[in-house]
């Protein structure tokens, strides 16, 4: 555990998500030890970290996405709102619409626009009427700062926009199920660097609303867009704390080296 | 100090030296080589192609036409028994209809005149009488197909007495050609102006009708299961390499194993076009389930992500995102197992459908028979007649066969999307 009392009581958290001593395993080989680390509510957390330092593997335990790869094996405990997640009276469908995630490509349906968005809430059971989808519709559009570039286009494909469009439109196919928490893998990764101020610029709007967590190599968007950082290194979570802290005057030796460059 | 700074000094290249002149125009020289090897074999094989669809249509289309002659006839003095308010089936039975035609014909055509009609010229006679009943009271003029040696000799030249006749009938103005309505309309026989295909053509569609049924989503269900929900391990290893040897297995073998199973064990009917349509869907199935997977393989993990991602339950995943994104690759390989199947002979010939079935099947439990073993057996025919009649069959399924695969290329055309 990397966060040490003076840490904690500089963070006065509103936890959305706690893990404690999470540890993943792909097959004999072990991908996560022991992480220990709350989300919380009000504030944008930034994971970074070196390549294969296990920070994306990390985010997708929060959603179980790792569910999916057959080899994989997670032990320690998550909880969402106190309810661990790996419990077995937890059903993923409905945790996966509770935590939402954005993918580092950016990934849309081959469907229309306007399909795009009203699946997720389609599939839930969230819009009584075709009027109330097209409401979900527009206000998730609207949060996701794309509305006013698609409202004369719905129809058209998803796949047929820029990329940074198509990465607002997965934020907005996130948000019109009204996720609790919302889960970013490098959403920025694939874009140019005004697509990227774009996505930045949304995810200060959006926060408070939502929990975010984000993955991100770029140490320069960890400190825009973030307000608590952990630095992950080979599986662990080496240091824990407020952003400015962590970019000014980290703590740990391994964290400066990486702030300031020297690997990574 | 490194190998790099220890090694001698590069002299620089010479771009122009005759040795590199050489070097790229034995590579421009190689690349036209491989591009006239490609253009020649595209060439060869469209001369097949072309070779093999003129001689096709060539012998065929002669199958579509008859050669007809036209008699007078004069049904109130031949068959007085008639009205018009009697005419019906029967009554045209006890008309004894093969009579009048062969006494007018004797009558218009001179001695013997009979023999130059085909055996069943009555039948023309009989359809257009139920057609018009009124016909019964005057003396008409209607063209009856003629034998077939009579036919042979006015399409491409048959015995000399044959063609004498042909030449006499010419002469006196009484030979024509008609639309052969007969061979689309009916089935096997033993006169070739007489048989038809669509007793062959009906059932060819009901055994792939049961194929297509069977074969398709039992396949495309396996597929799924086997790519999306199975966990690799040594039974679906197993099951993966059986299915991967089923598709290589001789179609013969198939047969054998329908006639075990079905007919044998089952005691299903035999001829059918059920145990047919079994037979060719266990056939094909292999063949729709690795398209399959490798169509649901080649579908992005991105949107199974996007969908999983937004709480779909991994059934939503499948027929709302990957099945539709797959579908074009499925139906790719349901067009290939589906040709193969509707070609095929030999399994069939196991479980008995090279009967000989005068009369279309009425339903899939019904005696059939399908165009290719039809082919087959019209080609042993001895009689001449059956040449011509063998081609057009073949042209009728290759017809069969382009509407199929049309059908089908719409429907992946309609379905396929870009991503």
């Amino acid at each position: 555990m990397a966060m040490t009392e003076e840490q904690a009581a500089l963070m006065p958290t509103n936890p959305k998500m706690t893990a404690r001593d999470v540890k993943v395993f792909y097959g004999p080989k072990q991908a996560i030890n022991g992480v220990s680390i709350d989300v919380d509510m009000d504030h944008v957390t930034a994971f970074i970290g070196p390549s294969g330092c296990g920070k994306s593997t990390f985010l997708r335990t929060l959603n179980r996405m790792n569910d999916t790869v057959a080899s994989a094996r997670v032990e320690g405990t998550i909880t969402l709102d106190g309810e661990d997640i790996y419990a077995s009276s937890m059903d993923v469908v409905q945790l996966r619409a509770r935590v939402g995630m954005v993918f580092q490509k950016p990934n849309p349906f081959p469907k229309s626009i306007y399909e795009n968005v009203a699946y997720g809430p389609r599939i839930h059971g969230l819009a009584g009427s075709k009027a109330d989808l097209d409401v979900i519709v527009e206000k998730s559009l609207r949060r996701a700062g794309l509305w006013d570039e698609v409202k004369d286009r719905l129809s058209d494909s998803g796949t047929a926009l820029s990329g940074g469009q198509q990465q607002r439109l997965c934020i907005g196919r996130a948000i019109a199920v009204e996720p609790e928490v919302i889960l970013m893998d490098e959403p920025c990764s694939a874009l140019d660097p005004i697509a990227t101020a774009r996505i930045e610029e949304l995810i200060h709007e959006l926060r408070g609303r939502y929990a975010i967590v984000i993955v991100t190599h770029n140490m320069q968007q960890a400190a825009r867009v973030s307000q608590r950082t952990a630095f992950f290194h080979l599986g662990e979570l080496v240091e824990y704390g407020v952003t400015s802290e962590i970019f000014t005057n980290p703590r740990q030796e391994r964290t400066k080296d990486y702030i300031t460059g020297r690997y990574g | 100090m490194s190998a790099a700074t220890d090694a001698p000094r590069r002299n620089p290249t010479d771009w122009r030296s005759d040795v590199m002149q050489r070097r790229i125009a034995r590579r421009y020289a190689s690349e036209r080589m491989f591009k006239l090897a490609g253009l020649a074999a595209v060439l060869v094989s469209a001369g097949f192609l072309a070779f093999l669809l003129i001689s096709m249509l060539g012998a065929g289309l002669r199958g579509f036409t008859r050669t007809e002659i036209t008699v007078k006839i004069d049904l109130p003095a031949t068959a007085p028994g008639l009205t018009p308010a009697t005419v019906n089936a029967r009554s045209l039975i006890a008309a004894n209809l093969p009579g009048v035609v062969n006494d007018a014909a004797d009558e218009a055509l001179g001695p013997g005149g009979a023999a130059l009609l085909s055996p069943g010229a009555w039948l023309t006679l009989r359809d257009a009488i139920l057609d018009d009943p009124q016909m019964v009271t005057r003396v008409e003029t209607l063209r009856l197909p003629a034998s077939t040696e009579i036919d042979l000799a006015a399409k491409t030249g048959g015995s000399p007495e044959a063609e004498a006749s042909v030449e006499r009938l010419r002469k006196a103005g009484l030979l024509s050609t008609g639309f052969n309505s007969t061979f689309l309309t009916t089935s096997d026989g033993t006169d070739p102006t007489q048989v038809g295909i669509w007793g062959a053509f009906k059932g060819s569609l009901l055994t792939m009708v049961v194929t297509l049924l069977l074969s398709f989503p039992v396949g495309v269900a396996t597929a799924i299961y086997l790519e999306e929900y199975a966990r690799k391990n040594w039974l679906t290893d197993i099951i993966e390499v059986s299915i991967n040897n089923l598709a290589a297995v001789p179609s013969i073998i198939f047969g054998l194993l329908g006639l075990s199973i079905f007919l044998n064990l089952l005691h299903l009917p035999r001829s059918a076009a059920l145990v047919g349509g079994l037979t060719l869907a266990l056939m094909t199935m292999p063949v729709i389930v690795i398209a399959g997977r490798n169509a649901i393989k080649a579908v992005p993990p991105s949107i199974r992500d996007a969908a999983l991602g937004i709480g779909a339950s991994p059934v939503q995943v499948v027929f709302q995102h990957v099945l539709p994104l797959a579908l074009p690759g499925i139906l790719t390989g349901t067009i290939i197992g589906m040709a193969r199947a509707l070609g095929e002979t030999a399994p069939l010939l196991m479980i008995g459908m090279r009967a000989f079935i005068a009369t279309p099947p009425g339903g899939i439990t019904d005696p059939a028979t399908v165009l290719p073993v039809q082919i087959f057996l019209w080609s042993d025919e001895v009689s001449r007649g059956f040449v011509e009649k063998t081609s057009a069959a073949i042209i009728v399924l290759l017809v069969f066969l382009l509407a199929m695969n049309g059908l089908a290329i719409y429907l992946r055309n309609k379905f396929e999307k870009r991503w």
